[in-house]
């Protein structure tokens, strides 16, 4: 029982910061049918930026908290303006290119922004500082540690945050109706570009916390980490139904659970010798509590990518997303 | 009919294809390899400019096709298992167990559209990397991340590909002779993808391209059209992984991330998606820039500063990206477009 809930836990923090990359992702495509490619190394940058300021003032005498701070202030700028020039430089000439043009200028940036980070920050991991006190508290034989519980609070605040600005502002009524139809938005006096643009910053703002969210979880930054985290937060974003905002919330968090679910309990259930049928030659295997594992948790990204397959194959659209009909 | 000004242009093109391999051999046999894996990535591009390119399905785990021809040669044909097949065996299995992998992959996904498919495609290649990966227990298939090594070379009769052979002044070095294999397959690749083109299933390919409904409309039959473009994409592939497990001697999951991917499906869409020589291009060109970088950047460097300031692995890399955003900057169709999307650019779009 205990380890199901530690395994809850667990889920709920790493889905946690894939739902906040995920609203990057999602608000970006919403508004131009764009996958950011380069979303990931956004993030990475956020985390290091903030290993650089949290770092350098560690010796200082400042409470921890308020280092933290400062870390996670001095990334959120940094990233936007990132957000900002990759919309600027990589997409907006290839607007009205064909499809996959962006696709492409996308993955040239990320390798840019991987080697720029490869520059400046070197090739080995940072062991990202950990100033405050992590404390552990222990809820039902499971044990939660205070960084868990603020990277759980905080991305939650983030994504209230997130839907109150789109849905309650009128900036967000822009976000939205640029979503529906750039030209009947810009018709109606929408500064599209102004739009496009702010929603790559505000989801490098976004990225720029789950970075520092990530770094302070695992304890390390490295300049390749933004490519597995975008992949994962990108799928996450699919599975919700990319372009919907709850649904790159429900996804992450969906992503996350059942990382965390099918990592703790795959070995168990995939032990031949915890089945009935196991005899013959299985059985000298399992001999003194031996065991015949087929599949352990080294596949912990398998779980994530075939839950993805197997909930498109039956909503090909996501799980929140809508059904559109095919447009001739 | 061809004129003679044609033909003799054409006949150039073969002689200098053919002599290509000893000029470069005199730079150093490192360049024959180099164009031996130009050659291997054009037919994974051509391959998959088949999905993309003619059908328009944004495949973005292709190199698990090329991932799973590979294995079945280095299965098949090391010491591993123990079996030491011949070449003309392992090539059309690799192939047949690729292409029921494309169908695998095809099959439950044939309704998702554009993105959709994309990111499912995705996750199937990063699954077979991972299966690869994690094979080595509990019963070893795959050797895990170690990989399998000393994979038999291409042997056909007294003729080794591992070795050198000597025919009067001329030394054929094993990477030569694997060029002049993997020119020959190129050559009927080419030749079977622009039949393919032309075809009744090739217009049915672009047809779907470029309007599903319309072209279900018309009587096609998309989703054993799609099924069969999934399919020989992923054959191709497997052929691909075969030669590659051979010329390379040893695979390991490494070699199958999806930044391969990638890279081919930039090899495509940089070269001129759908069209075949733009696509070759797009390949050699990609292959051939990076390993002209790593021989360029750090003698510049010095030259200019006297020192080197950069670290010519990463300079290189950042070339190779600021390459790609300036082409796709200004060309997005491709260096190359196929005549029929040029028409489509120069119409304008909705």
């Amino acid at each position: 029982m205990d380890i199901l809930l530690q395994q809850i836990i667990n889920g709920l923090t790493t889905g946690s910061v894939y739902a906040v990359v995920a609203l990057g992702y999602t608000m970006v495509y919403g508004v131009i049918q764009l996958i950011n490619f380069a979303h990931g190394e956004v993030v990475m940058i956020g985390a290091m930026v903030a290993f650089s300021v949290i770092t350098s003032l560690a010796g200082s005498h400042l409470p921890p908290l308020v280092i933290v701070l400062a870390g996670v202030m001095a990334a959120i700028p940094a990233c936007m303006i990132m957000g900002y020039l990759l919309e600027r430089v990589a997409y907006r000439p290839l607007r009205h290119a064909p499809r996959l043009a962006p696709l492409i200028t996308a993955i040239g940036m990320s390798i840019i922004l991987q080697h720029l980070a490869l520059l400046a920050w070197g090739r080995n991991p940072l062991a990202f500082p950990q100033i405050i006190d992590n404390r552990v508290f222990g809820i039902g034989g499971a044990a939660i540690s205070s960084v868990q519980i603020a990277i759980i609070l905080l991305s939650l605040a983030m994504m209230a945050g997130l839907s109150w600005f789109v849905y309650r502002t009128r900036f967000g009524i822009a976000i939205r109706a640029t979503a529906e139809n750039v030209h009947i938005a810009g018709l109606m006096g929408v500064n599209a570009n102004r739009v496009i643009a702010a929603t790559f910053v505000i989801g490098a703002g976004l990225g720029a916390v789950a970075g520092v969210m990530y770094g302070s979880y695992y304890g390390i930054a490295h300049y390749t980490m933004g490519f597995s985290l975008g992949l994962k937060a990108f799928s996450a974003a699919v599975l919700g139904g990319i372009g919907n905002i709850a649904g790159a919330m429900l996804g992450g968090i969906l992503l996350g659970l059942v990382e965390a679910l099918g990592t703790g309990y795959v070995g168990e259930l995939t032990d031949l010798c915890s089945w009935p049928m196991a005899h013959g030659w299985l059985s000298a295997q399992c001999a003194d509590g031996g065991n015949f594992v087929l599949f352990g948790s080294n596949y912990q990204d398998v779980f994530a990518f075939l839950m993805l397959i197997l909930v498109l194959v039956f909503r090909p659209s996501g799980l929140l997303g809508e059904r559109v009909s095919e447009r001739a | 009919m061809k004129t003679h000004r044609e033909r003799a242009g054409l006949a150039l093109v073969a002689l200098a294809l053919i002599a290509l391999p000893f000029v470069l051999a005199m730079a150093g046999t490192a360049w024959v390899r180099i164009t031996n894996f130009a050659v291997l990535f054009a037919l994974l591009s051509l391959g998959l400019n088949i999905v993309v390119g003619f059908a328009g399905l944004l495949d973005l785990g292709y190199v698990a096709f090329y991932a799973v021809g590979a294995y079945v040669y280095a299965l098949l044909a090391s010491p591993h298992f123990g079996l030491h097949l011949p070449f003309w065996v392992i090539l059309p299995i690799g192939a047949t167990v690729a292409c029921v992998a494309g169908v695998i992959l095809g099959a439950p996904t044939l309704r998702l559209r554009g993105d959709y498919l994309a990111i499912v495609t995705l996750g199937f290649g990063e699954i077979v990397r991972i299966f690869m990966n994690n094979l080595s227990s509990p019963v070893n298939l795959t050797n895990g991340p170690k990989g399998i090594n000393r994979i038999d070379p291409f042997q056909i009769g007294p003729l080794n590909f591992s070795a050198s052979d000597t025919f009067g002044a001329l030394v054929f070095s094993g990477p030569i002779k694997y060029y002049y294999f993997l020119l020959l397959v190129l050559l009927a690749v080419i030749v079977i993808n622009r039949r393919l083109q032309d075809s009744r299933i090739g217009r049915a390919w672009v047809a779907i391209r470029e309007d599903e409904i319309a072209a279900k409309a018309s009587g096609i039959n998309t989703r054993n059209i799609k099924l069969l473009a999934f399919a020989m994409g992923a054959s191709f592939g497997g052929i691909a992984g075969g030669m590659f497990a051979a010329i390379q001697g040893f695979v390991s999951p490494e070699s199958f991330i999806l930044n391969e991917s990638i890279m081919v499906l930039a090899m495509v869409v940089l070269g001129g998606m759908g069209n075949i020589w733009g696509v070759i291009a797009g390949a050699v060109l990609l292959s051939f820039v990076p390993e002209l970088l790593r021989y360029t950047v750090e003698p510049a460097q010095m030259a200019l500063f006297g020192k080197l300031l950069i670290d010519p692995e990463v300079l290189r890399m950042l070339v190779f990206g600021l390459a790609l955003v300036l082409t796709m900057r200004f060309r997005p169709a491709g260096l190359w477009p196929e005549t029929r999307h040029r028409r489509e650019m120069s119409e304008g779009r909705t």
